[in-house]
């Protein structure tokens, strides 16, 4: 992963937003490894906290991740049907340390999602570990800290942040 | 507000009628009248004892739209001040928790004790020999606060009863959750604070409604169903019980795993070793029918009129307040027995997230539910009844009828409405 340039990040993970915003999640979901962990943690909580003895908002592993995306495509997750509308923007995307085959990168968000005649915003920094394998990048983790207080107004993560 | 036209129950056990108005969601002057009349008359959950383990440790709450400083005095004594300063008012602690020997308010540098007695204040000299000492030199507390094996309670009603006669029934079923370790319970690290657009009663109703759980929460019992091959603890049978005061129970058994103890196919064999050493040691402490009543039973709990300690897939402790007709706030913790094992807290905090919380697989769903009712209550001039009747008359009614419902409405309308304004009775359907 040593001759990865910024500009390549920046094209996987704002393809990975646009897959988002399209509610194309099956898709999505292509883009983890198998050992992939998806987590956010509650905002009281320091960067790194494990969420094996700390409460999350979400520590899904891949299986649970999997779950995720089954259940927001259906028209019986009540809280996305019919589906919000969200605009992710990503940005100051930096390589914070690299290995052979390991990315260690940090993208800030704002995530803006609208339903109902409500919009909210969600805002903070999400933190990737990728890596890759051959045909471009996989999300091996992806951590959403939150910039916010809490979760109000918007009050659930009913999307993928 | 409450007039015999427009009443705010409709009750006829004759009929088996109990109407609820919608109004009572939606009306500015119903949140004014409550703040009064409910939250300052009634014992309001602040925090757990084990959030503060060592002297000096404080956090900072919102309760009843009150700010409070929660601390441990050097001499370990948990302590519920008022957070504003004596002298002219400013929130004395702007941090939301910490360790601090003393408190500085920062607009003239007054200093307090974590037991809020005034310790300096800058031109001491300029004040009369003995100010310190005085009483209202102090941070204040509140007026009353007082504890229920680590549950922690504030009240602004000087005169209000002790905590342990408010809690009724509810007392017994606290025993039942915290007796499922000798070790002592704690908070779990990290909070869950978030809103929801809709009227704070409604997360009342819905969090001790068994009733719900299958159309609002049809995603999370398809992937139950995945994990858990044979549904454990059978498709769920029990009973609501009213524990007087306007508190009140659900009680059954449900397919989902229990960290306390109740295992289920996809938590594997060492699962099944942890799981029954766990319930091996509730029966050698407590017998075999209460240790089944302890580890396969589940429990929402509410106590009146804002807190709710769920005993289902994990412990969850919540508070809410209002801050308008159409929007609360919620606070929301993960309790867990002290002496659990690695395993048994990250399968609980698994099971946690897989159901409870803004991130949850059902929590947003109940959230979408209560705003939807919150919007179809602008219909509420026109069509004006809430109906929880599901249940009325019989002898013991179901988990999934709606008996909790009334036991809050009718101490709502006692402290809401007391007679003679009281329209509980006589209104003809």
């Amino acid at each position: 992963m040593h001759s990865v340039t910024r500009a390549e990040v920046e094209d996987f993970l704002f393809n990975e937003a646009d897959l988002l915003d399209q509610w194309r999640l099956p898709e999505w979901l292509t883009l983890f490894t198998d050992d992939a962990k998806y987590e956010v943690p509650c905002t009281d909580l320091p960067a790194d906290a494990s969420s094996d003895s700390n409460l999350f908002y979400i520590a899904d592993d891949r299986a649970r991740l999997g779950e995720r995306v089954k259940r927001l495509m259906k028209r019986t997750a009540h809280a996305e049907f019919p589906h919000s509308k969200t605009s992710r923007m990503v940005g100051n995307v930096r390589i914070k340390s690299r290995t052979d085959d390991e990315l260690e990168v940090s993208a800030v968000f704002q995530t803006l999602r609208t339903k109902d005649g409500t919009t909210d915003l969600y805002f903070g920094t999400n933190n990737y570990r990728l890596t890759g394998n051959g045909d471009g990048f996989r999300i091996r983790e992806k951590r959403c800290l939150l910039a916010s207080e809490g979760l109000r107004p918007s009050g659930r993560i009913s999307i993928v942040l | 507000m409450n007039t015999e036209t427009q009443p705010a129950l409709l009750v006829d056990p004759a009929q088996r009628i109990f109407k609820v108005a919608r109004r009572n969601f939606v009306d500015p002057e119903i949140l004014e009248a409550e703040k009064e009349r409910i939250f300052d008359r009634s014992w309001l959950y602040l925090g757990h004892s084990s959030e503060l383990p060592k002297p000096g440790d404080y956090i900072t709450r919102i309760v009843a739209g009150r700010s409070i400083l929660f601390t441990r005095d050097s001499k370990g004594q948990l302590r519920a001040l008022l957070n504003t300063c004596p002298h002219r008012g400013a929130q004395v602690c702007r941090e939301r928790k910490g360790n601090a020997k003393s408190f500085q308010c920062f607009y003239h540098g007054w200093v307090f004790g974590a037991d809020g007695k005034l310790r300096s204040q800058p031109g001491e000299e300029s004040y009369p020999e003995g100010f310190k000492s005085r009483d209202t030199s102090n941070m204040q507390a509140v007026p009353r606060f007082e504890s229920y094996r680590d549950f922690n309670f504030v009240a602004f009603d000087r005169n209000i009863v002790p905590l342990v006669d408010y809690l009724a029934g509810a007392r017994e079923y606290l025993d039942v959750i915290c007796d499922q370790t000798e070790a002592g319970m704690s908070i779990v690290a990290g909070s869950q604070e978030y809103s929801i657009r809709a009227n704070w009663k409604l997360l009342t109703e819905n969090s001790i409604d068994g009733y719900h759980a299958l159309t609002t929460h049809a995603t999370y019992f398809d992937i139950l169903m995945s994990s858990t091959d044979n549904l454990a603890g059978g498709t769920g049978g029990g009973f609501g019980y009213d524990l007087g005061n306007g508190h009140a129970v659900l009680e059954y058994v449900a397919p989902w795993g229990r960290p306390v103890a109740q295992w289920i196919p996809g938590w594997g064999e060492a699962g099944k070793t942890e799981i029954s050493r766990i319930y091996g040691n509730l029966v050698a402490r407590h017998g075999k029918e209460r240790a089944d009543r302890i580890a396969l039973k589940n429990r929402n709990l509410f106590i009146f009129p804002n807190l709710v300690v769920n005993d289902i897939m994990a412990l969850t402790v919540r508070t809410y307040f209002p801050a308008a007709p159409d929007y609360m706030v919620i606070n929301a913790w993960a309790l867990a027995p002290n002496d659990e094992t690695g395993w048994a807290r990250k399968y609980r905090l698994n099971n946690f997230l897989e159901f409870l919380g803004p991130g949850g697989f059902a929590s947003p769903d109940d959230a979408e539910a209560l705003e939807h009712c919150q919007r179809g209550f602008k219909n509420s001039k026109e069509a004006m009844w809430n109906d929880i009747s599901k249940g009325m008359g019989k002898d013991k009614p179901s988990h999934n009828d709606e008996l909790q419902m009334r036991a809050f409405w009718t101490q709502w309308n006692k402290q809401m409405f007391p007679s003679p304004v009281s329209s509980i009775k006589g209104v003809a359907a």
